[in-house]
């Protein structure tokens, strides 16, 4: 009942903002679909394990990533507003981002609460299209290329997941059911056809790589998180991302089940060590900011897969570090905004000498690049040191030596970024050409941010141990 | 029957390694169409009424009729030229569909399903394997979207065969090929056709490292 209420708000609210194209409406009907989307929020979190209308659970793992994405939300919602502010957009596209924000954000709450394998594949869908929409903001040939990149590669990939949900529905007729709830195909994953089985894990899984942002369709996401704009790029690089997370892990824990435990975990560890090594090779040469945090959003996925594979409390690591990282990757994704009317580029290479321009700016930035890089006190690191922990448990030392390797070189060529940017002065250049010098209170947003995943990471309040460990138990 | 039609199909996949002509790859789009149609007359005896003329009207009149009109208005009014540019010669090409096939036939082969026929599952993953290729090696974005068609087209074949024990799931796959074929053409009949004009992938090269 009350997930019908959040859809049919959320519909009008997309609508509203869609045919109002008058100035101020995009606003103001944002800020309403925000306090539904805080309603959502709270009612999930007091009704944990309801039911309702029947295609919608609120289970531990979606609770978590409901909370996460309403807590993103509201700055991506805030600093989209100043964005367009700033850019003097018109009132028609101000109508058209309000409303695929809208539209983004209500079908990823939707799809991180279905209970049934199709359903979150639509809403995989609806995200593509959103996300299609905003990426397309700026409208040059640029923004155009990377549109067309993803659209093109999420149709392909949507595809690929219905392929992997036709290829499981056969495995599940084998156990004589028709009903392709997650509950269902966990209850019959012992009598399921294992030769479909396989099939429809290794499209589904392939397919939502895509969102996941993992080997082999990650690059879809990267294009589209450089071209999109900042506060969308947040929600791209962390939000979305989970979405990829939720339909990769909910099969995963119906495969695990069955005979084909091994052989789905040794799947999920090679695409997060493909993942791991593509990440480090870019994030070496790369060369614009936005592409580097993209980048940094492969690796981190791949230590999430990584540490899922391992099981136990890799488990729990995972879903844990997938939490911090949507705090602290929607941050810096936030503060690029702030970083790119300074300096007026994207480009490393003509950023320097930050610090002398908004000295709290750049300390904001160096925080989120601890935060980031999981260098204690991050909150990242007490995940990041519990998924080697789990990995080191289960065996893998010679995996382990090559992750810990290739993130040292990611933290380097990180660090080397980052430390340019904010210590040393540009060359030739006595000050930077950006346009305005913005207020120090926008790093606000991402401060708290940062601070929060650091609070989770060291201090996590009982009440989400005990949610991220029932989100864990399906996986054990 | 319904083998026949499907054999049928797995050829329009290996004319379209060889042929050369952006327009002919479009009638065989279309006729691709024709033959999902037949092949769901066929196919799904358990639907009557409402949901079957629904399933047929979208396999003609959106597959066969106005994909393919509208990529040929695309053709015409882009002036994209006639040749198809493969990066391959003709022959690699209609190997490497051959071993598609033939792998597919391979993996059929380990398969033993009262659920799925043999001939529906070498069709669909033929298609779905070629439209990759075809998409990989061709360089106009014209024609990766007609690889991504193709690549739907295995889809629906693979919906349709088990489309009698779950009619959900057909018309999900319905909902997938209308709203993603709009979106792709959308896009690229608005926008990129006039920003990129005879555009190949050569041009899109502004997003890289």
């Amino acid at each position: 009942m009350e997930i019908t209420a959040y859809i049919v708000a959320a519909s009008l609210c997309a609508l509203g903002a869609f045919a109002l194209r008058r100035r101020g409406a995009a606003a103001v009907i944002t800020s309403l679909f925000l306090l539904c989307q805080v309603g959502l929020a709270l009612w999930a979190g007091f009704n944990k394990g309801a039911t309702s209308p029947s295609y919608f659970t609120v289970d531990a793992l979606g609770l978590i990533l409901l909370l996460c994405i309403t807590v993103v939300a509201v700055p991506a919602a805030v600093h989209s507003g100043i964005l367009l502010e700033e850019e003097q957009v018109k009132p028609s596209s101000r109508a058209v981002y309000a409303s695929a924000l809208i539209m983004l954000v209500a079908a990823l709450s939707l799809g991180y609460l279905s209970n049934h394998v199709a359903l979150t594949w639509v809403f995989t869908e609806v995200t593509t299209l959103s996300a299609a929409m905003l990426i397309y903001h700026h409208r040059n040939k640029r923004a155009l290329e990377g549109t067309w990149k993803y659209v093109f590669v999420c149709a392909i990939s949507v595809s690929f997941v219905f392929i992997g949900i036709l290829f499981m529905s056969l495995s599940l007729m084998h156990a004589g059911s028709l009903d392709l709830g997650y509950a269902s195909l966990l209850a019959h994953a012992g009598e399921m056809d294992p030769f479909w089985m396989k099939l429809g894990f290794i499209f589904i899984v392939v397919g939502y790589t895509a969102k996941l942002g993992l080997f082999p369709m990650f690059t879809a996401g990267i294009d589209a998180k450089d071209t999109a704009p900042a506060p969308v790029g947040a929600l791209l690089s962390s939000v979305l991302v989970n979405l990829g997370f939720v339909g990769v892990y909910r099969v995963y824990a119906v495969v695990r089940a069955t005979p084909l435990a091994f052989w789905s975990r040794t799947m999920l560890v090679a695409l997060a060590f493909i993942s791991l090594f593509v990440a480090t090779a870019y994030m070496i040469r790369v060369r614009n900011f936005k592409r580097m945090l993209a980048y940094s959003g492969i690796e981190h996925m791949s230590l999430v897969t990584l540490g899922v594979a391992a099981g136990g409390i890799g488990c729990y690591a995972a879903i844990l570090h997938l939490v911090m990282h949507t705090f602290v990757k929607s941050g810096l994704f936030l503060h690029f905004s702030q970083l790119f009317r300074v300096f007026g580029t994207r480009m490393l290479d003509e950023m320097g000498g930050y610090f002398d321009v908004s000295p709290f700016g750049a300390l904001v930035l160096l925080l989120g690049f601890v935060g980031i890089t999981a260098v204690p006190p991050s909150g990242l690191f007490v995940s990041e040191f519990m998924i080697f922990r789990a990995m080191f448990g289960a065996g893998q030392y010679a995996l382990l030596a090559l992750a810990v390797l290739l993130l040292t070189v990611l933290i380097w060529a990180f660090a080397r970024s980052v430390f340019k940017i904010v210590f040393i002065p540009l060359e030739g250049r006595a000050a930077p050409v950006g346009t305005a010098k913005p207020s120090p209170w926008e790093s606000v947003t991402q401060l708290a941010l940062f601070c929060l995943a650091t609070a989770i990471g060291f201090f996590p309040p009982a009440s989400l141990v005990e949610l991220v460990r029932e989100a864990a138990a399906c996986i054990g | 029957m319904t083998d026949l039609v499907l054999i049928l199909f797995l050829m329009t996949l290996l004319y379209m390694a060889i042929a050369n002509r952006m327009r002919s790859f479009v009638k065989i789009l279309a006729l691709q169409g024709v033959l999902l149609f037949l092949v769901a007359l066929m196919q799904l005896k358990e639907y009557t009424g409402i949901g079957l003329a629904w399933i047929l009207t979208e396999t003609i009149v959106f597959k066969s009729i106005a994909v393919p009109c509208v990529l040929f208005r695309t053709i015409r009014r882009n002036k994209i030229t006639r040749e198809a540019e493969p990066s391959l010669p003709q022959f690699v090409s209609l190997l490497i569909a051959t071993l598609i096939i033939a792998g597919s036939v391979l993996m059929a082969g380990t398969v033993d399903d009262a659920h799925l026929g043999k001939t529906f599952f070498v069709a669909a993953l033929s298609a779905i394997f070629f439209g990759l290729y075809f998409i990989a090696t061709l360089r106009k974005l014209l024609s990766h979207v007609m690889g991504y068609m193709v690549i739907e087209n295995g889809v629906t074949v693979l919906a349709l065969a088990v489309g009698n024990e779950m009619p959900l799931l057909i018309n999900l796959g319905v909902m997938l090929d209308i709203f993603a074929s709009v979106l792709i053409l959308g896009i690229f009949i608005n926008k990129i056709g006039d920003v990129f004009r005879d555009a190949d992938i050569g041009e899109l090269t502004e997003l890289r490292d």
